[in-house]
């Protein structure tokens, strides 16, 4: 018999909750969609006062068992315990009733709100009127704030926070709730070095607090740097827990695929050919400035440098989306000046943007769809009219070449995994065969498998003579991919290297200058 | 929470095996028989007749869903976008009123241009048509150069073409219209006209690269962008098309009626945005096809008919009618939660 929320709750409050050993316990669960097997059979523990990571490919199950943690599920079979007692959360405000709280990957707080208010949103302290107390407010998150290390304004609009900060103020709600339970969906995939030093310095100290943290992540090296134990998960089946010292990176991707990958970044050397693309001293107002690098055929140019170094504009400005307003750019030897992604498109550029969901996936269309747009600007289409042969033909082709899984090229494509996705993507920017290929953080969210298909195949284009500038987060994808990396600081070049000098070090100096 | 639980997706090995869907239409086409049925069981028990064995009674019902069928044709492209128009009802007053000012008999009394009279039925038409097209692009270059919502935008256009509908004739009607510009309001004319507009606009829709980029704009306005599509000079174009459509739904009124008076076409926009919406055109946008509307337009048609026929008071009509658009939109949401997970 499972208790209700309520009772647990009131349990909870009354001190009378037993010291388990083991905060949360998750035992044989199952839960099915329609048509996909989420979770088959997974049991889970959380001991008291551990991070504890969860690992596997995108679509291997460990968002749905966080969100049956949360409550957002609601699991077809198998039992939760929370500090052994057997419970059943029926909502996300359930779970956080509970001590459960769940920071999620895209932010959910109130952009136009304060801080404050944000934070003890619907717990608001009243004063005799009944109104709310904004100064107590103020005081309670300066409180909490201090004793979280946290440097914000209580007073400060969520808007004008960065991405990092709005984070801050999301942990700091969840421990106001003062959970036992903190689950984290990916909380490092928008952070810079430094802000991820802070945030792992919180994390470390809620631990110490007794605090039990699900952690999960992509990333090889912050298992190792945060995480106690691990649990890796594939295709909706556990596959196993160990602790973080015992393993090796290998041995953890094994698990994960399931199978050995022997090399993750196959650049080939190829021959380098004529300079393709030249932007000479491109700026634009009070984001970059004097930006000036030659990619040439065959090329891999790497664009590495943090979060906000202006990386990504400097991407958008060379493909239309925000036209420079000074500096000059030549393709193939011939000055060209480009004021939107059309004439980009026209002069042979291809652009992979770093957010799927808002500037790429057409979500609620089909493969086929989402395939097939960009290269109607041009081709396929006779007095309007599009060719619906030919082009289901050939998004067929690119399809099958780039190893989509989907059931057909009319399934949704937000029914497909992030890794998908991308690869429908990069199968629309294919089909306009282009010169110069342009790729924002082309795996971010991706998993192992499909990341090392997509570098052979970024490889591979390369081979045949497309200019490639590729700009990533990640410093062993720049590092293994690139034949020569451009770093950037504060909207400003700070240095070239070679792929042979190149080492993580190297770069993150530069990209602190 | 509902924020949270609309972002969450079935995260999990995502490619779900379902095979084709049946297209949405069906559906809808469904609920048309459905009501059509209902109606013809009441009629038999309380009026005594049938409701559909009524040759009569059906042309009624399709003449009068031609002219908001017309509009809700051009309505449902934009707001396949994403946009909305709320002008059109107006713009049909305006182009009423301006056409039928070329389309005066010189035997009638008081013509608006006595210089004018006896001219053939192109004139009106080109004239009619150009006032809705210059509407519509003054609707979708506010909407893309200004980036103002377009409820905004075709609002103040909505009261404005009001105004000059207004103002044309300082408010006294258009009347002695030559035969020729009266003779597509007759007979079956204005159902000809919706019809071929709707097939039109549906090989638009479904085969052209405008119908693929107009979905993709709906859909992704940012991924369009990237993807090299024009965005500002494409909504131009949809505006523009829901415009000329609202200009030939106001010759084709004036033509029925013989005449052309300011106040036509009050809540037009409203109807046609209804036959969209209960068509399954989601106001989302990237959602939404032509057969679906004309399905829709048809089930308001019935559905007023139906009330008729049953002698429901007039006043219940209007209440029920706004009960089963919001219903229609309801079950949309529905329709689209389900389909996520």
């Amino acid at each position: 018999m499972a208790v209700s929320p309520t009772t647990m709750a009131a349990v909870r409050a009354s001190g009378a909750v037993p010291n388990a050993e083991y905060l949360l316990n998750v035992e044989n669960i199952r839960k099915e969609f329609p048509g996909v097997l989420a979770l088959d059979d997974v049991s889970f523990r959380l001991k008291r006062g551990t991070v504890h990571a969860l690992m596997g490919e995108n679509g291997a199950g460990k968002s749905t068992l966080m969100k049956i943690l949360a409550g957002i599920y609601v699991p077809d079979q198998g039992e939760v315990f929370l500090k052994g007692l057997p419970i059943r959360l029926k909502s996300p405000l359930d779970a956080l009733e509970n001590g459960i709280a769940m920071i999620h990957q895209e932010l959910n707080l109130m952009p136009f709100m304060t801080v404050a208010e944000n934070i003890w949103i619907r717990r608001e302290p009243k004063n005799m009127f009944g109104f709310v107390d904004h100064g107590k407010m103020f005081t309670m998150t300066a409180e909490l704030f201090k004793r979280l290390n946290i440097a914000l304004d209580p007073e400060a609009q969520v808007r004008d926070l960065s991405v990092a900060n709005r984070q801050m103020v999301e942990i700091a709600k969840a421990v106001s709730y003062e959970s036992d339970v903190l689950i984290m969906d990916e909380p490092t995939s928008a952070l810079t070095e430094r802000e991820v030093a802070h945030l792992f310095e919180i994390i470390r100290s809620l631990r110490s607090q007794g605090i039990g943290i699900v952690y999960i992540t992509h990333k090889m090296n912050e298992l190792f740097e945060i995480a106690d134990e691990f649990s890796v998960f594939r295709d909706g089946r556990y596959i196993g827990t160990h602790a973080s010292t015992d393993v090796t990176r290998d041995d953890i991707i094994k698990m994960m695929v399931g199978r050995e990958i022997t090399q993750m970044f196959p650049k080939e050397t190829v021959p380098i050919g004529d300079v393709v693309l030249s932007v000479k001293d491109l700026a634009l107002k009070n984001v970059f400035s004097g930006v000036s690098f030659d990619v040439r055929a065959g090329e891999i140019l790497g664009i590495a440098g943090l979060v906000g170094s202006g990386r990504s504009n400097v991407a958008e400005t060379i493909f239309g989306v925000t036209p420079a307003t000074t500096g000059s750019m030549t393709i193939n030897g011939k000055p060209v000046a480009i004021a939107s992604p059309n004439q980009a498109i026209q002069h042979g550029m291809a652009f992979i943007t770093e957010d799927r969901k808002e500037t790429g996936c057409l979500l609620i269309l089909d493969v086929l769809e989402n395939m097939q747009i960009a290269v109607l600007q041009d081709r396929f289409v006779k007095f309007g009219f599009v060719s619906e042969k030919g082009i289901a033909a050939a998004c067929k082709v690119m399809s099958d070449k780039l190893r989509v899984k989907t059931p057909n090229l009319q399934e949704r494509v937000e029914n497909l995994s992030g890794g998908n996705q991308q690869k429908v993507l990069i199968g629309r920017w294919l089909l306009t065969n282009p010169k110069i290929l342009i790729l924002d953080e082309p795996t971010r969210g991706i998993d192992v498998g499909a990341k090392a298909e997509i570098h052979r195949l970024v490889s591979e284009l390369a081979k045949q003579g497309v200019a490639v500038i590729m700009i990533s987060s990640e410093m062993p994808e720049v590092l293994g991919m690139s034949d020569r990396i451009m770093v950037m600081h504060e909207g400003r070049v700070t240095g070239f290297l070679d792929r042979e000098e190149a080492t993580q070090v190297k770069v993150m100096e530069l990209a602190s200058k | 929470m509902t924020s949270e639980q609309a972002t969450a997706k079935a995260a999990a090995p995502a490619v779900s095996k379902q095979g084709r869907r049946l297209p949405p239409e069906v559906s809808i086409l469904l609920v048309l028989i459905g009501i059509a049925l209902i109606y013809e069981v009441l009629g038999w028990i309380f009026v005594g007749q049938s409701f559909l064995m009524n040759q009569q009674r059906l042309t009624i019902i399709i003449l009068q869903v031609s002219v908001i069928g017309i509009i809700a044709v051009g309505v449902t492209q934009v707001i396949i976008t994403g946009g909305i128009d709320l002008s059109s009802g107006s713009v049909v007053g305006m182009t009423a009123m301006i056409a039928a000012s070329f389309a005066q008999a010189s035997t009638w009394a008081r013509p608006v241009y006595p210089s004018l009279t006896d001219l053939p039925f192109i004139v009106p038409l080109i004239v009619g048509l150009g006032i809705g097209l210059l509407a519509g692009i003054v609707n979708g270059a506010l909407i893309a150069q200004t980036k103002i919502p377009p409820f905004i935008a075709t609002l103040g256009m909505m009261v404005s073409a009001r105004g000059v509908a207004k103002w044309y004739t300082k408010g006294s009607p258009v009347s002695g219209l030559t035969d020729q510009f009266n003779f597509i309001g007759t007979g079956i004319w204005p159902v000809v006209v919706f019809l071929v507009v709707a097939f039109i606009f549906h090989i638009a829709l479904r085969y052209t690269r405008y119908g693929k980029f107009t979905y993709a704009i709906g859909a992704n306005v940012q991924a369009a962008r990237v993807s090299g599509i024009n965005v500002e000079r494409h909504l131009i174009k949809v505006y523009a098309i829901a415009g000329v459509l609202a200009g030939l739904a106001g010759i084709v009124t004036a033509a029925r009626a013989q005449t052309a008076q300011s106040g036509m076409g009050v809540t037009y926009e409203l109807d046609a945005i209804a036959a969209a919406v209960i068509g399954g055109t989601s106001l989302t946008g990237g959602v939404g096809r032509i057969t679906g509307t004309v399905i829709g337009a048809i089930i308001l048609g019935v559905m007023i008919s139906g009330f008729t026929f049953l002698r429901v008071d007039a006043y219940y009509q209007e209440i029920i009618k706004g009960v089963i658009i919001v219903a229609a939109v309801v079950v949309d949401v529905y329709r689209q939660k389900k389909r996520k997970v």
